[in-house]
């Protein structure tokens, strides 16, 4: 009797994925919030002057993002209706629970408060000149501090500044916490390493920077404002040394599997060759990792004028952002393809208009773009820079 | 002094209206007392399984999923069959979790053999270990049960097993898996699995009671529990398992 | 920087309201959970009464089987789930298809142990049933 889509033999309850696209999606989106902060922190307090242009948007941008990563999760239980159980009866030893409170500070401590700090003396001209509905929400956002002298301004730089110093680590730890829940799960071979955490990070960084230079290039052109040059090259740059050692890693991850070939390589490795081979050989590597690192190594190379250069960043990082994300799919849907026995293999197949299929994936990286046209209409990442070029 | 009728009359009145307000009084408080034989704290529930024994019909697979409404397609114990040849990788089926038994295998030149499966109920258990909320845990008697009135459906244990017996029933939108029928146990009643077992293959042991057969078992016979090196402290024991089992 | 703060203590302080109106007060006494789950998971009603019960009316059958081959297997591996039964004996249980019934154990099988008796079935009745030739309480021929 054989099971459609089953090849060998699995356990009869490991027919069925558990985790599906929306849980491929749930990291894919915490990793452009890690990525984002971390890209913004290069100018907050390592002082890489280059990159302040794109500073407030990637703030905005992590928001946008973080706020919608709950949602995966939230429609994929069963009972989301019980998610708060998480907060109210953590069970110390499940990374899943510790890691709803990592968000929650990250979310409140980290990100809100450094995003406050930043557009406080905006937000409280804002509400000063603005009227109605909109002098409301300005108002409530100054939480009754008008306070914007020159003291009150190197005060909140100095908050501001510490609390960046906090967000790296929380960003680290952010995304390294769900490569953690991934990688501490010794009964699946796939997932349990400890480069998990690590690997996630640093394609998270990857997706993230990749992320903020598109949103950056595409708000420019819809602003029609030439873009900071410099800047972008700054970003690509990094882009490119953090590339390189998320795929070293990922290399010496699959180097050491095969050289150690323990019991689960047979297995893994016939999965990789059939069932992931688009995915994970195509896509993630190929297309997802060799080609932009290419393209970013020629513009260190050699040199290009601007229109080029822009023009090989934006397919650099177009291809980078796929590859990040069938990198999650190779890590969430690969682990759950073959059997804990090594002994067969199951399909996935992605529904199209169901609770976890492609249509409410595809609504949910919408969802936070929308969101930041929202922030970035309520504070705006730029008007500050324009006045101050005609400053100074 | 003399005793007169009217005096034993009273006296006896006087008793009676004490006994019976005393049979209410029990009435009331002794109704609480019998209200739990079981003590928890005297049990350590595991299963011995000797793979000898098993004869493949499916009975128990059949009875768990009697007794405790087991979803079609998924399964709380299910029956692997494994046809070992020399050097090569083993050949292992179980059509609907051998829920109607197997069809009969002709091939007389190699090893074959059942191996029924359940949740081994790990006093280490890794799905514990990963429940965010506490709605999977080790019960004081050692039963790895889920609490369907609190589990989110977030399929963290179901990744967590190494063993592969849980599932996310399809109508609850809990976890569910092998309860070691608790609500038997507690009642003295063997599991349904070891009730329909036929021949004896699998039997229900409780490692605290110095009467149960398991601890002469484990003395004198050799014994395995499925991925020992997984170190989850499983406590359903074979006997007799072959080094190819996965 | 005092009203982010206020903000924030404010929020817990909601939160520790819901978890105190919300969490079960006993939760935690034997372990991270709930006890009331282990009142819930023994709720569960019985559908096998066990052979015990059986045996109480039905000692005949009992003894019958006692003296042979099937002495160690369970009234209700054959008869059946009979708690109902065992409850209201008018609730009259189906007795079960024999072919199907013989078969599921005795057909022959190269995984099952030697010890065990199997048969090709049906090279080995001719098209009889089982219980024309054996007594299923105690099938020794």
């Amino acid at each position: 009797m054989t099971i459609p889509g089953v090849d060998g033999f699995m356990y009869p309850n490991e027919v069925e994925l558990q985790w599906g696209l929306l849980i491929v999606l749930y990291p894919y989106i915490t990793g452009l919030v890690a990525g984002a902060f971390i890209l913004a922190s290069l100018e907050r307090v390592f002082k890489v002057e280059a990159v302040r242009p794109t500073y407030r948007l990637a703030l905005l941008t992590a928001l946008a993002f973080l706020l919608v990563a709950p949602l995966p999760l939230q429609l994929h239980l069963g009972h989301p209706e019980r998610s708060l159980e998480m907060y109210l009866t953590p069970h110390t030893s499940s990374a899943m629970a510790m890691f709803g409170f990592v968000y929650l500070w990250y979310l409140m401590v980290v990100l809100l408060a450094e995003i406050w700090l930043e557009y406080r003396a905006d937000i409280v001209r804002m509400a000063q000149t603005s009227t109605g509905l909109r002098h409301t929400v300005y108002k409530a956002l100054t939480l009754g501090s008008e306070n914007v002298s020159p003291a009150a301004r190197t005060i909140d730089d100095k908050v501001g500044f510490t609390i960046t110093v906090i967000g790296i680590p929380s960003a680290f730890l952010l995304h390294g916490y769900v490569g953690f829940i991934f990688g501490s799960v010794k009964a699946n071979p796939w997932w349990s390493t400890p480069l998990m955490p690590i690997v996630f990070l640093f394609s998270a960084m990857v997706s993230g920077i990749a992320a903020v230079l598109l949103l950056y290039v595409a708000s420019m052109k819809l602003r029609r404002t030439p873009i900071d040059m410099p800047c972008l090259d700054t970003i690509a740059r990094y882009l490119f040394y953090t590339f390189v050692i998320d795929f070293t890693l990922e290399m010496l991850d699959l180097v050491h599997r095969t050289y150690e070939a323990d019991e689960s390589f047979r297995s893994l490795d016939f999965m990789v060759h059939t069932r992931l081979m688009f995915s994970q050989v195509v896509v993630q590597i190929f297309l997802g990792t060799l080609l932009p690192l290419a393209l970013l190594a020629a513009t260190q190379l050699w040199r290009f004028t601007q229109a080029r250069r822009r023009a090989l960043y934006v397919t650099a990082c177009s291809f980078t952002m796929v590859g990040i994300f069938a990198m999650r799919w190779n890590v969430v849907i690969g682990g759950q393809l073959f059997s804990k026995s090594f002994l067969g293999y199951t399909s996935y197949k992605v529904e199209f208009a169901a609770r976890e299929g492609l249509l409410t994936a595809v609504a949910l990286m919408i969802l936070p773009l929308a969101i930041l046209v929202v922030l970035v209409k309520l504070l705006p990442p730029w008007e500050e820079r324009v006045i101050s070029k005609s400053g100074s | 002094m003399d005793i007169t009728r009217r005096d034993l009359f009273q006296i006896g009145g006087k008793l009676l209206v004490l006994a019976s307000a005393g049979a209410t009084l029990e009435q009331i408080v002794g109704a609480e007392a019998p209200s739990d034989a079981y003590k928890m704290a005297g049990h350590w529930w595991g299963m011995i399984i000797d793979i000898d024994k098993c004869i493949g019909c499916g009975n128990c697979v059949r009875g768990c999923s009697r007794e405790n409404d087991v979803p079609k397609g998924y399964y709380r114990t299910w029956v692997e069959r494994y046809q070992v040849e020399e050097r090569k990788q083993p050949v292992v089926d179980s059509p609907d979790g051998a829920m109607n038994g197997f069809p009969p295998l002709k091939r007389e030149d190699i090893k074959a053999f059942f191996v029924p499966k359940l949740c081994n109920h790990c006093a280490e258990s890794p799905c514990v270990q990963v429940c965010p909320v506490g709605a999977t845990f080790v019960s004081p008697d050692g039963v790895v049960l889920v609490d369907r009135e609190y589990c989110l459906g977030c399929r963290y244990c179901v990744q967590a097993c190494p063993y592969g017996c849980r599932y996310l029933h399809p109508e609850t939108r809990t976890v569910d898996k092998c309860t070691l029928c608790y609500h038997r146990i507690t009642r003295g009643l063997t599991t349904a699995c070891c009730e329909n077992c036929p021949t004896g293959a699998r039997q229900l042991v409780d490692f605290k009671n110095p009467q149960d057969p398991v601890h002469e078992f484990l003395r004198k016979n050799k014994v395995e529990v499925l991925k020992p090196y997984m170190a989850t402290r499983a406590k359903v024991y074979y006997k007799n398992l072959d080094g190819s089992v996965r | 920087m005092i009203r982010p703060a206020l903000v924030l203590l404010a929020g817990v302080g909601v939160f520790l309201l819901i978890r105190a109106a919300v969490v079960p007060k006993a939760f935690g006494q034997y372990g991270h959970y709930r006890p009331a789950a282990l009142g819930l998971v023994r709720q569960h009603p019985l559908a096998y009464a066990g052979q015990a019960r059986c045996i109480l009316c039905h000692d005949g059958q009992a003894a019958a089987r006692k003296a042979g081959k099937h002495a160690r297997v369970a009234c209700e591996a054959c008869h059946g789930p009979l708690e109902a039964h065992a409850n209201d004996p008018s609730i009259k249980p189906k007795l079960p298809d024999v072919a199907d019934l013989c078969r599921r154990c005795h057909e022959k099988d190269a995984a099952k142990p030697g010890w065990f008796p199997q048969v090709a079935t049906a090279e080995h009745s001719g098209g009889m049933k089982c219980t024309d030739c054996h007594q299923p309480h105690n099938p020794h021929l």
